[in-house]
């Protein structure tokens, strides 16, 4: 099927006046209050001459703690916009009865779930877990950076060259209305033939270059940068967990660029790889997908399993019971995450043989994951816990995300899955295990590891304010859904028929605000810490009476993290050194090599985010100018053969002696 | 309660490396780029399952018996095959510190790879003209898509090449170049391996259906 040649200007190729959803009166809106507040973004940075600042200590750096926090960043803007789409569904969800057509158009609301879930998992989930790593795995392991210090600047910028992209299919154009896997044939040409699609595909391939080359960096990290004398079996659960997160990102994100490569071949070639005619097989890329998709899940949940170990253990002043039960189990969890993808489509109909071995894959998955949540709960057993806000949302992790793992089981039956297959009740089970466990160990992981980053507390009054918002908010936001899907509500309905299941519908939306009113409460505590940050400041660089490494340097840590690099003889290394009486080393300081800042990621990166845009809206010529540029820029950087630089040992000295200084200070 | 183990007059123990060295260069970057061949190896694996699945959905169109040529193919791999042969025989160069061997076996090898692509882009040519283009059938398009993947890496290897050869060139066998130069020969033999894949299960295999 060759596809017909759309009207095409030579110049802007399918891009024009129309191309502005001028129509739509919420989208005008939501365009004048972010253009309203990036020019005075843009204005207030040019009036106290940040620019230069930025530029040089931010987007071209290759420290890999301000890489994480910039990671942070993203992750929280794009959480906002994510979080904004959630409401309006649950808006439109509660009115659209007794004949009422809601609030949004369904090529609208088609746009907002399908944005909404691609926004959650990819630009916000993502970067979450991402940020974390990059920031504490080199700590934890008593490394300098990252392996490979440019690529890991160039992988953030790709990340946030897909968001960008994202954003940008807001304003100009439209985004897929196909649901966040945009399945064909549905988001083939024929179905969806406008850009929507287009900008799926493009954003997500920019942005799956650089997770998979972010992954491929981390692994490398923690390979190779390890301190002397930390065996395999002597690093951090959080370590272990990153390590096995990023096997699964190199081992699954290119079949993602693959199958969408392919998508995009049927698309824009015309060939027939997902069809309905031709041979095409769009089951294949079901299955393509999901391939990626279940590791996915693991590759978001394993980095936070780790943040709990860490927690749990340092709040409870013990070490963590059944280490090398942890690490084994996640390994288990590693290897059968690529053996269950099947579960997501039951209903294909391959036969009961095919669909009772998924089946029990899925079930056995529990078993590690059960071992680690008993792992938590005997080293809180007879522990001295306190209950700070890391561990609160510890334990709230725990009381939520065993319901989910519950439901999950439940789905996991192939028999209940053809009931409950594409249901409210499927969307309820894996907001209760992402929001449970992902996005309630994020923000374990913000108040555990902040004071480490910015060297002061957050406020724990409005912590808890935001705490007591979420949890019982997601409870009553998600527990109607369960009961909806039983009912045999199927997901992604804009407008319904029966009157009765309206009241489940307003309470599920009287929960999301209560989630707004939490997320709300966060923004304070970030801005009241950031105002107090005096009162809350942490001296000693170890606030929590942490156990490993990252704790040993100040905080927030030198740009070379430790002056000298530590050897580590026990599991909980920090806590040996402490327990042991280390003393901190105070002379004898060397010069430090380091890694310089560079460009040519942002230049790398906004070149692919042209080419994406470009390709998007079919302007050809843009197409070939961009590639020659993306090539060009390439081979100049690889003529930069001098990438690094020594710290003298006189500014060693001289950090290190402020930190002397500030440590007596507060003693 | 505690049952950690000390040594018994808890002699001082070393938690500081005082006499530390920073990591060589380049200390990472084949463990790196090993990792980032399995990631590409895996593109090719999705490739290769698809043309496992959709290869004998033909559309009613022509099938690999009507389109194969198979002396064509046959030179092509010799191409290929002896450009990896040539690499290999840069890369003794390399270890004997001969920049000129270095630099004239590159060349040859680009010629093979060049040879390659040519013959490559004629066979797809002639596809296309005999109506048989990736649009005709999911074999088709399955076929075009694994074996032009392939040619596309050549592509870019080949731009690679050339790169290092004006590096090497300018600036000698340093270690960074020495480094890349076998990034480069790790990339060319996968290719290599990859097409043999290609030809025993898409040529060969091919012909038998």
């Amino acid at each position: 099927m060759i596809p017909q040649p759309a009207p095409v200007s030579p110049i802007l190729g399918k891009l024009s006046l129309d191309a502005l959803p001028l129509h739509e009166p919420i989208v005008v809106a939501t365009f004048a209050v972010v253009a309203l507040g990036g020019i005075g973004l843009v204005a207030a940075l040019t009036y106290f001459k940040l620019w230069g600042y930025l530029w040089k200590e931010w987007f071209t750096t290759v420290d890999h703690k301000k890489i994480g926090i910039m990671y942070m960043i993203l992750g929280l803007v794009m959480f906002l916009r994510g979080f904004a789409d959630a409401l309006m569904m649950r808006l439109q969800q509660a009115l659209a009865f007794n004949g009422s057509e809601g609030y949004l158009n369904a090529h609208h609301y088609d746009q907002v779930f399908t944005a909404h879930g691609v926004i959650m998992i990819f630009f916000v989930a993502m970067p979450f877990v991402t940020g974390l790593m990059n920031y504490i795995v080199p700590l934890q392991i008593g490394a300098r950076d990252v392996s490979f210090p440019f690529l890991n600047n160039f992988s953030f910028w790709m990340t946030t060259g897909g968001a960008v992209l994202v954003m940008a299919s807001l304003f100009v154009g439209e985004f897929a209305q196909t649901g966040w896997l945009a399945y064909p044939p549905l988001s083939g040409l024929a179905y969806s033939p406008g850009v929507g699609v287009d900008y799926y595909l493009w954003a997500l391939q920019v942005a799956g270059v650089g997770t998979t080359l972010s992954g491929i960096n981390l692994i490398v990290t923690i390979l190779k940068l390890r301190a002397p004398g930390m065996s395999l079996m002597k690093m951090p659960v959080f370590t272990w967990t990153s390590l096995c997160t990023n096997v699964l990102i190199v081992a699954s994100f290119p079949v993602l660029t693959a199958v969408l490569a392919l998508l995009g071949l049927d698309r824009y070639v015309g060939t027939n790889f997902f069809t309905n005619d031709f041979g095409g097989s769009a089951m294949m890329y079901v299955n393509l997908i999901w391939i990626w998709g279940h590791p996915e899940v693991y590759i978001l949940i394993l980095p936070l399993f780790g943040v709990f170990s860490e927690v749990t253990s340092t709040f409870s002043g013990k070490k963590l019971f059944g280490y090398s039960s942890m690490v084994y189990a996640t390994i288990v969890i590693t290897i059968l995450s690529y053996l269950v993808w099947l579960h997501h489509f039951f209903t294909m109909g391959s036969g009961a043989s095919v669909n009772s071995f998924f089946g029990i894959t899925t079930m056995v998955i529990s078993i590690p994951t059960g071992a680690k949540i008993f792992n938590w709960l005997f080293t809180m057993y007879r522990g001295r816990i306190r209950f700070e806000l890391p561990m609160m949302w510890t334990i709230a992790f725990m009381l939520t995300f065993v319901i989910g793992g519950m439901t999950g089981v439940m789905l996991a039956v192939p028999p209940a899955d053809f009931v409950l297959h594409n249901s409210l009740f499927l969307i309820a089970h894996f907001h209760n295990v992402i929001i449970g466990g992902v996005v309630f160990g994020v923000f374990a992981a913000i108040n555990y590891w902040w004071p480490k980053a910015f060297g002061f507390k957050l406020n724990e009054f409005w912590g808890k304010v935001s705490f007591w918002c979420w949890v019982p908010g997601f409870w009553v936001a998600f527990m109607p859904l369960y009961i909806l899907g039983l009912m045999g509500v199927t997901r992604r309905m804009r407008v319904f028929d029966d009157p009765g299941i309206q009241f489940l519908f307003v309470i599920a939306a009287f929960g999301a605000v209560m989630i707004a009113a939490g997320i709300g409460a966060m923004l304070v505590q970030f801005a009241v810490s950031i105002w107090k940050r005096e009162a809350l400041k942490d001296t000693t660089g170890d606030p929590w009476n942490g156990r490993t490494l990252e704790w040993a340097t100040s905080s927030p840590p030198p740009e070379y993290n430790f002056a000298f690099t530590p050897v580590i003889h026990d599991l909980d290394a920090w806590y040996d050194m402490k327990s042991r009486g280390c003393e901190r080393p105070l002379a004898g300081f060397k010069d430090i090599h380091m890694p310089s800042n560079t460009g040519a990621g942002v230049i790398l990166a906004g070149i692919s985010t042209l080419i994406g845009f470009a390709l998007i809206w079919h302007i050809w010529w843009l197409v070939g100018l961009g590639f020659v540029a993306l090539i060009a820029s390439t081979i100049v950087h690889t003529f930069n053969y001098k990438r690094d630089f020594d710290i003298p040992a006189a500014v060693v000295a001289e950090t290190e002696a402020a930190r002397t200084r500030q440590l007596a200070a507060g003693a | 309660m505690s049952t950690t183990t000390l040594s018994p007059a808890d002699e001082p123990v070393r938690f500081y490396d005082f006499d530390e060295h920073p990591h060589p260069e380049g200390y990472s970057t084949m463990l790196g780029f090993w990792i980032y061949l399995m990631s590409d190896c895996l593109i090719f694996a999705i490739l290769f399952a698809c043309y496992a699945v959709l290869g004998g959905n033909f559309a009613a169109g022509p099938g690999p018996k009507e389109l194969f040529d198979l002396p064509l193919v046959a030179l092509n791999t010799a191409m290929l095959l002896f450009s990896s042969i040539t690499y290999g025989f840069a890369m003794l160069g390399m270890a004997r510190g001969n920049k000129n061997q270095v630099l004239i076996w590159l060349a040859v090898t680009l010629v093979f790879g060049a040879c390659f692509l040519g013959i490559e882009l004629y066979e797809f040519s002639e596809l296309i003209h005999e109506g048989a283009g990736p649009w005709r059938s999911a074999f088709l398009s399955s076929f075009f898509t694994l074996v032009g993947t392939h040619g596309l890496h050549v592509t870019f290897g080949s731009i690679w090449l050339v790169t290092l050869m004006v590096q090497v060139s300018r600036f000698g066998l340093t270690a960074a170049n020495q480094r890349r130069l076998a990034c480069l020969s790790l990339f060319w033999h996968f290719l290599d391996v990859i097409w043999i894949g290609v030809f025993t299960f898409v040529y060969l295999m091919g012909m038998l259906r």
